[in-house]
């Protein structure tokens, strides 16, 4: 199965340390990366010829609440020429200040896919990516307070003095 | 403003900010879009340019965003399929069949779904799809100047409309696939329309072919133009028809085999470089064409199968499967599916406890299309540039949700 090949290759690779846990009873098992790591851990999975994932279907970024104070980054990983895929997940915890964004390491000298999913994380959520060529929000105008998809997000009440009505 | 931006942010604004400014006294910084008809929609390109050459391409989206994943968090399942129709509005039908089957494979209840509904929704998934590749090679033409063929395209795809608002009562936006079945069963009728459109619309795209395909002016036009190399589309995330047009065999509906498509017979067309280059822009247009006459196979196998082995019966109720409150395990799942542009792609997180997803990150397929045009566009030349979006079809709906 490809998710313990997988995790063989990291481990004899980099250690123990590159997996911090394994979701392993879900539909679609993903294995937890230590964060310092997943550059290296994707540029590995891509150029191995036993895992071949050489397509990032989805990066999502997600809030788990205000009471868990974490944020993840999920990376869906497929392999065009031998047809599996692997799911990959980072997590930080963090105290969501807005000042304090959680920083985490940008897989887009990997995947040029990334690139915009990044910066679109970084619209929605407020997580950062450190080496990212152009961090800049992609949906949102440039001077928008606030990261929409937040769980305890407040709706802006007007925008450069346009009331915006709900 | 008052608040600081986080470093990061600030760096790649003054990075952007510094381009834009030090342009020298030759280039000029020209703003394609966002109102733009060959933008296809609310796209707003910054070129700088040098004379007629395209030095570099900035885009900029967000004008369509309306909200999707924030609006999912506070709308239970079922409630979210409009939702997924306004994203690729020229394939909702597709939208909103990877939607439903993300949501049935979490509940479990993908094998119980009657085949009967399964062929319906794919002959409609099939018809859209044929609707959405007119738009895009109509368009196209458009773009590069040539005007029939938008009014022709137009024309059939009206044939189109009008079936599917017989099935399901709205011309574009259907809400028609439910998860655990459909809004209605077909109308009593449908199955010998699809038949008699089929039977319309062979010698149109025989008609279009001569007019569009192989005409001198348009291969000039398009041909050896944006070519995009298949290891460049793969790493920027490029599927469907771009990725095909690379010269990669290589179909959801065939890789991941999903719904009846294991049962249907239809190749996958991919670019051979008949004319032009793999990967330029005439190959990408070609793809969809050789896809509408695939789509037109499906067509026909399925009326047949919803004629004779599947027929309907009096007691066949296709709302029958449909949960009353749809409550999925705690779980995450990401489903893939094939829709006219390519991989569309929604990623779940349920909490096992309220009928509302927790999160829902979309993938649109003309985003990660979009995102590769800065790469195939440098050194073009303006006209070409607009070749290039066409030949891309993206829906800013999707790009921007």
């Amino acid at each position: 199965m490809i998710f313990d090949t997988v995790k063989n290759i990291l481990v004899d690779k980099f250690g123990t340390e590159v997996i911090v846990t394994e979701e392993k009873e879900q539909k679609q098992p993903a294995l937890i990366i230590n964060p310092d790591l997943i550059e290296q851990v994707c540029l590995t999975l891509r150029d191995h010829p036993d895992t071949w994932f050489d397509f990032l279907s989805c990066l999502s970024a997600i809030d788990y609440g205000v009471e868990a104070q974490k944020f993840g980054i999920v990376y869906h990983l497929s392999s065009i020429i031998k047809n599996h895929q692997i799911v990959l997940k980072v997590i930080q915890t963090n105290n969501r200040n807005e000042d304090n964004l959680p920083v985490f390491k940008s897989v887009s000298s990997v995947y040029k896919a990334a690139e915009w999913h990044e910066r679109e994380a970084f619209d929605m959520i407020g997580v950062t990516f450190e080496n990212h060529p152009d961090l800049r929000r992609i949906l949102l105008p440039d001077d928008w307070e606030g990261y929409p998809i937040r769980k305890d997000y407040q709706p802006a009440e007007f925008y450069h003095n346009i009331k915006i009505e709900m | 403003m008052d608040k600081t931006l986080n470093n990061l942010h600030q760096e790649a604004l003054n990075r952007y900010q510094t381009k834009i400014n030090s342009v020298s006294a030759e280039e000029m910084v020209l703003n394609l879009g966002p109102q733009h008809p060959s933008t296809h929609g609310v796209l707003r390109l910054e070129l700088i340019t040098d004379g007629e050459i395209v030095k570099e391409v900035i885009p900029h989206l967000g004008y369509l965003h309306r909200c999707f994943e924030k609006h999912s968090e506070a709308l239970n399942y079922g409630q979210i399929i409009p939702y997924t129709d306004r994203m690729d509005y020229l394939a909702s039908m597709n939208n909103n069949h990877a939607f439903v089957m993300g949501v049935e494979r979490m509940l479990g209840i993908e094998k119980e779904i009657p085949k009967r509904v399964e062929y319906i929704r794919v002959l409609v998934c099939e018809l859209n799809r044929i609707a959405s590749h007119l738009i895009a090679i109509g368009t196209y033409g458009i773009d590069i100047g040539a005007f029939t063929p938008f009014l022709w395209c137009f024309r059939d795809r009206e044939h189109i409309m009008n079936m599917l608002e017989w099935a399901s009562g709205a011309r574009m936006l259907y809400n028609y696939i439910w998860v655990g079945g459909l809004f209605y069963d077909i109308p009593v009728g449908f199955e010998d329309r699809c038949e008699e459109f089929v039977a319309y619309f062979k010698p149109k795209m025989k008609e279009l072919n001569e007019l569009l395909t192989d005409n001198q002016i348009f291969i000039s036009r398009t041909a050896n133009i944006g070519v995009l190399p298949l290891d460049v589309a793969i790493n920027y995330g490029c599927s469907g028809p771009m990725l095909r047009g690379s010269g990669l065999k290589y179909d959801l509906r065939r890789v991941d085999e999903y719904s009846v498509y294991p049962e249907i017979d239809f190749e996958v067309p991919y670019a051979k470089g008949e004319i032009g280059t793999v990967g330029d822009c005439w190959n990408r247009y070609k793809v969809r064409i050789d896809e509408i006459a695939e789509s037109l196979k499906i067509i026909e196998q399925c009326v047949e199968k919803l004629k004779k082995e599947h027929k309907r019966t009096k007691d066949f109720d296709p709302r029958a499967l449909v949960p009353k409150k749809t409550v999925p395990k705690a779980q995450d799942f990401y489903i893939r599916a094939e829709n006219p542009k390519g991989e569309i792609g929604f990623y779940f997180t349920a909490d096992g406890r309220s009928d509302k997803p927790f999160r829902v990150k979309s993938r649109g397929p003309s985003f990660s299309n979009l995102s590769v045009i800065s790469e195939i566009s440098k050194g073009v030349m303006i006209a070409d540039l607009v070749a290039i979006i066409g030949s891309l079809d993206i829906v800013l709906g999707e790009v921007d949700r």
